[in-house]
């Protein structure tokens, strides 16, 4: 009944939409690539530059996934195993050594992961439909479960979905939007495979 | 499908069990104090749990359990709740916190301060025969915890769940609270005219929902979450993610505002939230309902406080008895609310509990009483 | 006083993370919040650990900032009468 038509995967050495490469990474580190891209896109957003790397993540992967979407009932339901812990990193390293004690509100306010769906609801406006879920893997059957819910009690009228992975340099990203009708299939292996 | 909130357990400073607490609460007991944290840090109001005391408490449920502290205060909410009920094939955890086991930075330990570990420990610890779901959303974490439960049970992916929500108080929150110039010098005044900020505090409180109809029984009756779309860390200055929330949970409840008899709010008492709540309540329509902030009595516990603060507005609801806003003296927003002066006895059927967290979150849940 | 306010336009780039401005690009006496550079409510709170870190100055009121943070030419003025870092 419900069906994906658009995915997105952000890896380290490439960008792909519904399978197809968009961008190809040679050397460049994790901001340089993302820099990379935001310029290809012709992306006006100052406040990207303020964003910790998980969100910088997460706002390419929706910026790809909604580029020209009309809708703005798409609720976002994301999740990774490791939260905000790489800025967690950062916020502790300010705070450790009492000489230099120095924390940062800049720093401090990425230290939730579901800062990343406060930035892409900002960008896309959606007032909508939201959670945060942290688990070992991608959860394939609870996010479809979680998603077929919202659409099926009309709580949201699209539901993006993604993993979103940044920890010490090593990342990546999968995003997939559910819809009412569509090409691919909503189901479990098809999660799978997108987000494998 | 119906789902409802039945047996619940508090582990907090002023005391071990749900009924302690809400006795606490009625009789006005505050658990904020002076607390020092550490030497960068000094000492800041907050609210802890004393360790002896909680120590003692835990020996006598189990003697050879060798966790983190947050772990032992998610066992001791969860144990009496999982003793009454049972664990069966198809029953799940759900479980909220915002930081988890973030002490565990301090020694550089990286893979004890995953929430995956946490999770992972608390469901092996209890025999659940599936994998937990573990929210994460800042502070409405322990309000979106119930309704994820309620939203998963209505689906027929699981039977019954046990949501069990705790955060700690901790230099790492402290810290970040400051830099943000947020925290009160004093005991916090949530909706005052001379609030100043926060308190933070530490707690751990579970809940066992279920289809089932009790006696007892809360019901569920609707529950959204919509983001503000406006600020990562301050609240839409019109309340617009917290509006739609409350107008959405009382379109799954199929009730109007006028029947709200009582709210049980967010109210942290720094001036942009407060302000913002009132502003929400106004458009909302629940204005004229009597209305308090729980962080007056244990501060503000995030990932634990939808969860803990639910429980005691269900309290509430049974005892049909409100509860004093702590810490609140005169009017302080623009637009008036009906803040609870002094405990009073009257009859209670429908509550509105609602959250609202960084990033620009929002949750509204509607309680009914059985 | 020019190397300070040369100095405090850097750090304030670094800080605030402006990508794509210079130094040059930042004038002594134009509005740093609003319209000016439009700074938001967490950047008036970094630019208080700033004065904290890098000049020793503590604000016994965060609410002074907004008189401080005016612009380069009051934060230079207000720095070089404060600090107790060199």
């Amino acid at each position: 009944m419900y069906a994906i038509n658009k995915f997105i995967n952000i890896q380290k050495d490439a960008i792909f939409e519904n399978g197809i490469c968009l961008f190809k990474n040679e050397e460049d580190g994790f901001s340089a690539f993302m820099k990379r891209v935001y310029k290809e896109r012709g992306i006006n957003y100052p406040k990207f530059y303020k964003m910790d790397d998980l969100c910088k993540l997460a706002f390419i992967a929706a910026e790809l996934l909604l580029g020209d979407e009309e809708e703005k009932d798409i609720a976002l339901l994301l999740s990774n195993r490791e939260a905000s812990l790489d800025t967690d990193l950062k916020h502790q390293q300010t705070i450790q050594d009492a000489a230099a004690y120095f924390p940062s509100p800049a720093v401090f306010v990425y230290t939730l992961p579901n800062i990343t769906i406060g930035e892409i609801s900002i960008r896309h406006a959606l007032k909508s439909e939201s959670a945060f879920f942290i688990a070992e893997r991608f959860p394939a059957e609870r996010m479809q479960q979680y998603a077929q819910y919202l659409l099926k009690t009309k709580k949201a009228v699209k539901v993006l979905c993604g993993w979103v992975h940044f920890l010490n340099g090593e990342y990546r990203a999968d995003f997939y939007l559910v819809e009412t009708h569509g090409n691919i299939a909503h189901t479990i292996e098809n999660i799978n495979e997108i987000t494998k | 499908m119906e789902v409802y909130i039945h047996d619940t357990h508090i582990i907090s400073p002023l005391g071990f069990g749900t009924s302690e607490n809400f006795e606490a609460v009625v009789s006005g007991r505050t658990a904020l104090a002076p607390v020092f944290i550490n030497n960068s840090i000094g000492s800041v109001y907050a609210a802890s749990i004393n360790d002896t005391v909680f120590d003692r408490y835990f020996e006598d449920l189990d003697a050879t359990f060798k966790g983190s502290r947050i772990e032992k205060l998610m066992i001791a909410a969860l144990k009496p709740v999982i003793s009454k009920n049972k664990i069966k094939e198809n029953t799940v955890l759900v479980l909220s916190t915002t930081k988890g086991n973030i002490k565990a930075l301090e020694k550089n330990n990286l893979e004890s301060a995953l929430i995956t570990e946490l999770a992972l420990h608390i469901n092996n610890y209890f025999g659940f025969k599936t994998e937990p779901i573990v929210v994460s959303n800042a502070c409405v974490s322990g309000v979106m915890a119930l309704s994820v439960a309620k939203r998963f049970i209505e689906t027929g992916g699981f039977s019954d769940a046990y949501v069990v929500a705790a955060d700690e108080l901790t230099p790492f929150v402290i810290s970040g609270f400051q830099s943000f110039q947020a925290m009160s010098g004093e005991p916090c005044r949530p909706y005052d005219m001379n609030r100043s900020g926060v308190n933070l505090g530490e707690a751990a409180a579970a809940a066992y929902v279920s289809p089932e109809k009790r006696p007892d029984a809360v019901l569920m009756a609707g529950e959204a979450h919509i983001n503000d779309a406006n600020h990562i860390s301050g609240p839409s200055r019109t309340g617009e993610g917290l509006l739609l929330s409350i107008e959405k949970a009382f379109k799954e409840a199929a009730i109007s505002a006028d029947e709200i008899d009582y709210i049980s709010a967010h109210g942290t008492a720094t001036l942009f939230n407060d302000e913002m709540e009132a502003i929400a309540f106004h458009r909302a329509g629940v204005q004229q309902a009597p209305l308090n902030s729980f962080k007056g009595y244990f501060g503000h516990t995030l990932g634990a406080s939808g969860l803990l603060e639910t429980i005691l507005a269900a309290e509430s609801l049974k005892n049909n008895t409100l509860v004093a806003s702590l810490g609140y003296e005169s009017p302080g927003t623009t637009q008036p609310l009906n803040i609870i002066a002094k405990p009073e006895k009257t009859p209670l059927k429908t509550v509105l509990k609602t959250a609202s967290g960084f990033g620009g979150s929002n949750s509204a849940l509607v309680l009914i009483k059985n | 006083m020019e190397a300070l306010k040369q100095e405090l336009k850097e750090r304030i780039i670094e800080v605030l993370n402006l990508e794509d401005i210079t130094p040059a690009d930042i004038q002594d006496t134009e509005a740093l919040f609003g319209d000016g550079l439009g700074l938001d409510s967490i950047d008036a709170l970094e630019l208080i650990v700033l004065l904290d870190k890098e000049y020793g100055i503590k604000l016994a009121d965060p609410k002074q900032g907004k008189e401080i943070f005016q612009s380069v030419e009051t934060m230079a003025q207000f720095i070089a009468e404060n600090r107790t870092k060199l």
